[in-house]
């Protein structure tokens, strides 16, 4: 069995699935003429539940595999963003409100999107403690702490997605949806990153883009979120060899022009820590 | 206008059973027309044309093929951004405050850094320096600038986003995937400078939450009158 074979089962039972996955039914046509495999062994995996212990050792190794990854990811941040909008007095009324209601319908329309392209195949949504047993006690209760943690999940949602663009390759449907997300989430980063800034104190100096490791004024906590954003190289090429408008790049300049990707593992590692085990 | 809504609807034709989403593209290519007096879309007819004999005889730039033509139509536009930003940076708008210089010149230099990247990746595949025109922008108006410089921030994340299946390197596709975020990061500050909040409102993002995707010829097309060198993208992956 492949992609186009698990895509016609649920389009029989959901008309409406190739709309929904794409605008364009050619696009579709297109996605099974590259011929993404997906062999029927990999669909028990996809049933059981993602973040055991055990497979936060592995990677995704399927398309179907990194659409659960992203679904997982996304719930995390649809119920952390409906939590915190949900909490009277934790975020102030008027911009900041609003915009964090704004990116929980993103976050809670990457949730139905990946569901429903996932169909029966989608994994259930684990139990969250956002406090990450009890590291983060006050993260309903105060909004400097709220905030911070939503910039770390954003930032490493920029970067999990970024991870996988290997197994999506030539996907037109997947990779362009996932894609589609991946700037989503990256802009809700950098919004993220402008109200930490306008809150002053650790963040006070917060860019909207990354520089270096760990520019996030939260401390060693979230470290591994920022790993390897230092990295200078790109394609071969060190960026602080090149010269700019004034003089050679800054490693400060030359690691915020570029983002890194996460491993699914290091992600998993981050993630596992606010789920049940 | 006849001729440029004839375009649109040509460029759409395929969507255009998918009324919101359709909309919703076409909308967004109102608002890119839009900050640019409507031309655009003009003027690539009377490219198009160009597309013929000239071109042919190779008096446009010529992005090659294959994953290099994506890297070039990359490196073309991080060159439109890097031009237009030094201009930003040169010519400050009345007003401008020391919070917007810092974050407009950090834009400036990752969008010259991302073009002297694919300057010095794409070594002798490389296309010339494009030369460019900012004749519709107006340096010292503050709407005018943040206008356009929207308009090329969610144009270049829509080109990154719709050109990514294209690749088939990985490595430069996850160039690509590094590159992309960092635009979409702009488009959001620049958004909220023009109005805090919009960083990704109902103008770029559907109901799905996701954000636009264009193909090549319709990126193309919207940046072509910015753009005074000739271009040869005849073998330039597309859709």
């Amino acid at each position: 069995m492949n992609l186009q074979n698990i895509f016609e089962s649920i389009s029989q039972v959901d008309p409406e699935f190739n709309e929904r996955i794409s605008p364009r039914r050619q696009a579709i046509r297109n996605m099974f003429n590259i011929g993404q495999k997906v062999s029927l062994a990999a669909l028990p995996f996809a049933l059981s539940a993602l973040f055991n212990k055990a497979y936060g050792q592995s990677a995704p190794t399927d398309v179907n595999g990194v659409l659960n990854y992203a679904l997982t990811l996304e719930y995390l941040e649809a119920e952390y963003y409906t939590l915190g909008s949900n909490r009277v007095g934790l975020i102030p009324s008027g911009a900041a409100a609003e915009a964090i209601r704004t990116i929980r319908d993103h976050e809670i329309a990457h949730v139905e999107f990946l569901k429903g392209v996932l169909g029966s195949n989608a994994v259930a949504k684990p139990n969250f403690d956002f406090t990450a047993g009890g590291a983060f006690a006050n993260v309903f209760s105060d909004y400097d702490t709220f905030l911070a943690l939503a910039q770390a999940f954003e930032d490493t949602g920029v970067r999990a997605y970024k991870g996988q663009a290997g197994i999506l390759k030539g996907n037109r449907v997947v990779l362009t949806a996932a894609l589609q997300i991946h700037s989503v989430e990256a802009r809700h980063a950098a919004h993220v990153r402008s109200m930490r800034r306008a809150r002053g104190g650790a963040a006070a100096n917060q860019k909207p883009w990354i520089t270096g490791a760990n520019d996030s004024g939260i401390g060693a906590a979230v470290d591994p979120v920022y790993a390897g954003e230092d990295n200078l190289e790109q394609g071969g090429v060190n960026i602080t060899t090149l010269t700019g408008v004034s003089g050679r790049f800054t490693p400060a300049i030359a690691t915020q022009s570029f983002d890194e990707p996460l491993t699914a593992p290091a992600v998993l590692d981050i993630a596992t820590l606010f789920i049940e085990a | 206008m006849k001729e440029t809504n004839a375009l649109k609807d040509q460029l759409y034709a395929e969507e255009s059973d998918h009324t919101s989403k359709g909309l919703q593209r076409r909308n967004f290519l109102k608002l890119a027309g839009g900050g640019l007096a409507g031309v655009a879309l003009l003027n690539f007819a009377s490219c198009a044309k160009d597309d013929g004999p000239d071109d042919m005889n190779g008096s446009g730039l010529y992005f090659g093929s294959g994953d290099i033509a994506i890297l070039n139509y990359a490196y073309a536009l991080e060159q439109l951004e890097a031009a237009f930003y030094i201009e930003v940076a040169n010519k400050p708008f009345s007003g401008m405050t020391d919070l917007e210089k810092q974050l407009l010149t950090d834009v400036r230099d990752h969008e010259v850094a991302h073009r002297e990247f694919f300057k010095a990746a794409l070594g002798r595949g490389a296309i010339n320096s494009l030369e460019f025109d900012f004749s519709a922008v107006n340096f010292s108006s503050r709407d005018s600038v943040l206008g356009t410089a929207k308009v090329f921030e969610d144009l270049g994340v829509s080109a990154y986003n719709g050109a990514g299946w294209l690749i088939k390197d990985e490595q430069y596709l996850l160039l690509a995937g590094k590159i992309v975020s960092v635009e979409a990061r702009h488009a959001a500050v620049i958004r909220d400078l023009i109005s805090n909040g919009s960083f990704a409102n109902s103008e770029v993002i559907d109901g799905n939450g996701l954000d636009v995707s264009n193909s090549p010829t319709a990126v193309l097309q919207a940046a072509a009158p910015f753009i005074k060198s000739k271009v040869d993208v005849r073998d330039l992956p597309t859709y």
